[in-house]
């Protein structure tokens, strides 16, 4: 007997009689022997809960956790603090053991927090309309690309270099099964080139995509690149945020933006080597029917009560099969939840009071990190939680020093930026201590 | 199912009136009775150009979605933004409610399509 | 239960806070001294105010509304919600795994590493195949991921002229469009009357336009595609390849293998056939396991193994790229790799074995009630074409919503599409005898209730937080935020 599959040997017999056959194998007697596995898995054998959880403690043992190490390790996945109260919600399993809210009758609860997640995210990028959900940070850049294309008409993608590395990989991969024409503007100082930019949106452009604070932690000048994406009729702009950045910076709505896309983990989601993580795509209402993706709706059940539906669903791949705004079925569900629990929590000021630190503590490293001059600022721009150093070290060296000292160090640039020899990109959230800080310059500048 | 009468009509459901050079294309009767409550319209822009059979709109109901073709070659000059924010009208009278008015490119294509008569016949036989 | 109908923002009130954040222990500079002026927003931010113990409230009073596999009976047909275990969740929650950052030193992820690389062999095995890479973020990734190596295959040997996939009219909807989203077009083939591949119509829409072939085995209407060596062959020899929908592999765990079928290509579901909580709508996962001839082409990084030395693998010398952000939803590769382990080559056909008799069983119980063809062998579903006497005015839709007020959650209805007023079921193997027998008898009560009180059927749901609702209104007049 199995712990998860509750059928007796008494049951199967009765279950094998009541359909008339003599035996589970008659029920695959439809697949031709020819092709049949005729020995088991070549897998372990089945084991206890006790045996399981042992294996696997031991397991994650070989790894060391941010809570061994000092994170000051960011480019895309940041070890923000997740109040307690997500973990519980998240693990109620009246929603996390649902699927897609197909039958809105029993699906009230699901229902109502993407609806109230739709509407966090919206006041928070300044958008009309978010959907429920995309996969990650990369992909909504690469859906927004295709969202762009089919809305305009047009092949041709402009992006910025300062857009992080691994979703301009994605936007490529995807943009090459639908012919789109890739076109990335070199970053000078940390920023989009503007002349570049200018010199390479014309008629032809579907999107220009933008990242701020960008992957080097800089915020970029989104009202000239507002005004340059929008020189052309068409065009649409797409930023790409942190969401912790618009606790202090202004939301990419009032400036502007067609799109605004973005990875979601920092909002309460852990960093779980990668993912799962949570893609947000928010559009202003001349968009909304192109989005790709689920997308839940206020209305009124037979009672007249205020009630929640998936709607605009003709855009999706169930009905439109093949003319479907995108593929997408299952998103990042129970992701969304935790993003909703986080943002009311932290709530109208705490949001602010976490940018607000992440903001100070990175620029208080930032400066205690480049006070002797061992480390030199790589770029002279205004920074959010980010900031990127050099050195005479290869940051291979550095990191492994840290690793000794229980630090996790900053990421180095030189795979991506092959330019930028010797540079790392420092994280500093909000759940830096000054001791941590102060310890990780005076182990930097031990270094030799 | 109402079969208005002097229009063309094309097996995808489409009707088309002609009023000079240009003409009114809608959808039958038939047409929105088979979708169901018609809850959103997608228009084309003025000046957009297509050939015969292209899909110049689409069509959604809550559980469907259907494209909308061209029953002739020809360019937009006018579309019913009435449909964008009541596309219920579609459902009350899918004669009265065009979706588009285009220039036609070739007259002779109108040969093709089907008369009132031939529709009708074409929904007892074939549909 | 006191009905509860209020959004988080209607709690709001000035001044109230749920989190707690340390005082600021650095020197504090004015934010305008850091940041230009320009660049920081001047609005406060419109985010609610509430307390620790208001979001508990509100959200548990959520969840009282939602119906989970934890509830009750979910025979959601391809859906596969099956129990997920809780030792899983314990599992993804170990430190060591929940809180690891995707760019530490690999030296000191190794234990992760390696579960990727065990998960990554089990599924080869389990499959029939060479090499998986874990990035789909599920199922529909997997589909776009696995035509993305079929495309790079073609366009490898200069094979540019095919631009078309064939998908039978019984596939999932993500299947044609993952087909249209890789940049493919799509010629759907008919099934037989039986619910099968056609395979004269296979031969027709065959040619040197071909790239490939999407099925699902068994097909979902729960059959096993008995011809598959034969449709296999035939798609080879036109020089297309095979792709498989893993939506409905609970069915063949142990039993049959897509590698052996002749599949070059295929998608998993961990969180259909390996346990791992659907989670309202996701994160799924959907690995992508192939065959040798698509290795090379594989997006990266994989998991490589050095002697006793796990490590991302970058060096793919034909690599499509990247399908996104790091390696895949590694939160729920731990969950399906924990429950591997627990149920070990024995258990995992005893999975299949018992969710095909628990279909099989349901459907005999049914038949007389439900039109049902007569003499089928299911796989892990089967699918009902709505009541068995033709009471016009009873739709699935009634019985469906009628379904909710017995405390089931109905089976997938109005698909596949070719089967009219369709009611997909799918069991699986975590249901008893006496879950089935009960659900069973319902059904045929409802069956016998469409005679006699068809209006019962037409005003149902009756007893669920709210009823039915007006999806016309949603549509026509979208309100996707709230507004206060």
């Amino acid at each position: 007997m199995y712990p998860y599959i509750p059928n007796t040997q008494e049951d199967e017999k009765r279950m094998l009689e009541a359909i008339g056959a003599n035996s589970i194998d008659d029920l695959f007697s439809d697949i031709p022997e020819n092709i049949r596995l005729k020995r088991e898995l070549n897998l372990n054998s089945s084991m206890s809960e006790t045996e399981v959880s042992k294996d696997m403690i031991k397991l994650s043992q070989e790894n060391k956790s941010i809570n061994e190490l000092t994170c000051f390790l960011g480019a895309g996945a940041y070890d923000h603090y997740i109040p307690s109260i997500v973990g519980h919600i998240i693990s109620k399993s009246e929603f996390y053991t649902s699927y897609t809210p197909y039958q809105p009758e029993v699906s009230q609860g699901t229902l109502q927090y993407v609806f109230e997640y739709q509407t966090l995210m919206c006041n928070l990028t300044g958008m009309d309309v978010s959907n429920a959900s995309l996969y990650d940070g990369g992909t909504a850049i690469a859906e927004a690309a295709f969202m762009a294309s089919n809305i305009t008409r047009r092949d041709q993608i402009v992006i910025s270099k300062t857009v992080n590395p691994q979703a301009r990989e994605v936007l490529k991969t995807y943009g090459h099964l639908q012919g789109l024409e890739i076109v990335e503007i070199k970053d000078e100082d940390g920023v989009t080139n503007l002349d570049e930019l200018r010199n390479n949106v014309t008629d032809k452009t579907a999107a220009v995509i933008v990242q701020s604070p960008n992957f080097f932690g800089i915020i970029e000048d989104l009202k000239s690149i507002e005004e340059i994406a929008h020189s052309q009729k068409k065009t649409l702009f797409v930023t790409s945020v942190d969401p912790i950045s618009l606790g202090i910076l202004r939301a990419p709505g009032s400036l502007g933006a067609d799109v605004v896309v973005g990875e979601g983990q920092s909002l309460g989601i852990p960093l779980s080597f990668g993912g799962p993580y949570l893609g947000f795509i928010a559009v202003n209402k001349r968009h909304m029917r192109k989005l790709p993706g689920r997308i839940v709706g206020q209305t009124l059940d037979k009672d007249d009560k205020r009630s929640y539906v998936l709607t605009l669903q003709a855009r999706e791949q169930h009905i439109r099969r093949e003319k479907a705004t995108s593929n997408i079925c299952s998103n990042q569900g129970i992701n969304t939840l935790a993003a909703a629990v986080y943002l009311t929590t932290l709530g109208k000021k705490g949001l602010r009071e976490v940018a607000l630190q992440a903001t100070q503590k990175a620029h208080y490293a930032f400066k205690e990190i480049t006070k002797s001059g061992k480390y030199k600022p790589l770029f002279d721009k205004p920074f959010f939680k980010e900031f990127v150093v050099t050195s005479d070290v290869p940051v291979d060296d550095i990191n492994k020093k840290l690793i000794d000292e229980r630090i996790l160090g900053g990421y180095s640039l030189e795979r991506f930026y092959p330019q930028y020899k010797n540079a790392i990109l420092y994280a500093v959230t909000e759940k830096r201590t000054k001791g941590e800080i102060d310890k990780l310059s005076s182990v930097l500048e031990g270094i030799k | 199912m109402k079969v208005a009468k002097d229009l063309y009509y094309t097996n995808d459901h489409e009707w088309l009136k002609v009023d000079g050079d240009e003409a009114y294309i809608g959808l039958s009767d038939f047409a929105q009775d088979s979708l169901g409550d018609i809850v959103y319209v997608e228009l084309p822009e003025v000046d957009d150009e297509f050939d015969k059979d292209d899909a110049f709109s689409a069509v959604e109901s809550v559980k469907a979605a259907s494209d909308v073709f061209m029953p002739v070659d020809g360019k937009i000059t006018e579309i019913n933004e009435d449909l964008l924010d009541s596309p219920e009208l579609l459902n009350e009278d899918s004669y009265e409610n065009w979706i588009i008015k285009i220039e036609i490119s070739d007259k002779s294509q109108l040969d093709d399509l089907m008369s009132s008569d031939e529709y009708e016949k074409f929904l007892d036989e074939e549909v | 239960m006191r009905e509860y109908n209020k959004l988080i923002f209607e709690l709001s009130r000035p001044g109230r806070r749920a989190y707690s954040l340390p005082e600021n222990d650095v020197q504090e500079v004015r934010i305008e001294e850091l940041i230009p002026a320009e660049y920081l927003n001047d609005d406060e931010l419109n985010l609610p105010e509430v307390s620790e113990v208001d979001i508990v409230r509100h959200y548990t009073n959520l969840a009282n509304k939602n119906f989970g596999v934890d509830t009750g009976f979910y025979p959601l047909g391809s859906c596969t919600m099956k129990y997920n275990p809780k030792v899983n969740e314990d599992m993804a929650n170990l430190d060591g795994f929940k809180n690891i950052h995707p760019r530490q030193p690999e030296e000191t992820v190794q234990g992760a590493l390696k579960l990727m690389y065990e998960l990554d062999e089990a599924l080869c095995e389990i499959s029939g195949m060479d090499k998986v890479t874990l990035q789909p973020a599920a199922g529909a990734h997997g589909e776009l991921t696995g035509l993305t190596l079929i495309r790079a295959y073609h366009e490898d040997r200069g094979d540019t002229k095919r631009t078309k996939i064939i998908v039978p009219d019984s596939a999932h909807g993500t299947n044609p469009a993952s087909a249209m989203m890789a940049g493919f077009d799509v010629i759907e083939i008919k099934s037989t009357e039986e619910g099968l591949v056609d395979l004269e119509s296979l031969k027709a829409a065959l040619s040197d336009e071909v790239a490939g072939l999407m099925l699902t085995n068994p097909n979902t209407l729960g059959l096993f595609e008995k011809e598959i060596k034969e449709i296999a062959d035939l798609v080879h020899e036109a020089g297309g390849l095979l792709y498989y929908d893993g939506a409905n592999a609970n069915a063949i765990l142990g039993q049959v293998r897509p590698g052996d079928m002749g599949f070059d290509v295929m998608h998993f579901n961990l969180h259909k056939t390996f346990s791992t909580p659907h989670g309202g709508g996701g994160p799924g996962s959907g690995p992508v396991a192939v065959k040798k001839i698509l290795i090379d082409f594989l997006p990266t990084p994989v998991i490589g193994k050095d002697g006793q030395r796990y490590y991302l693998n970058y060096d793919i010398p034909k690599t499509v790229g990247r399908m996104k952000d790091f390696y895949g939803h590694f939160g729920i590769m731990v969950r399906a790799y924990a429950y591997i382990l627990s149920m070990g080559s024995d258990g995992l056909n005893k999975v299949s074995e018992m969710a095909v008799l628990n279909a099989n069983y349901l459907a005999h119980r049914l038949k007389d009630h439900y039109s049902l063809p007569d003499d089928a062998i299911y796989k892990h579903e089967f699918v009902m074409a709505g009541l068995k006497s033709e009471l016009s005015e009873i739709t699935t839709l009634d019985v469906a919503k009628r379904l909710l007020d017995y405390g089931y959650h109905p089976p997938t209805v109005y698909f596949p599409l070719i089967v009219h007023e369709a009611m997909m079921t799918e069991p699986t193997e975590s249901e008893s005898k006496e879950t089935l027998d009960e659900f069973a008898d319902v059904l045929i009560e409802i069956a016998q209730e469409a005679k006699e009180k068809p209006e019962n059927l037409k005003e149902a749901p009756h007893d669920t937080p709210v009823r039915r609702l007006d999806e016309t209104l949603a549509a026509r007049k979208p309100v996707l935020k709230y507004e206060g």
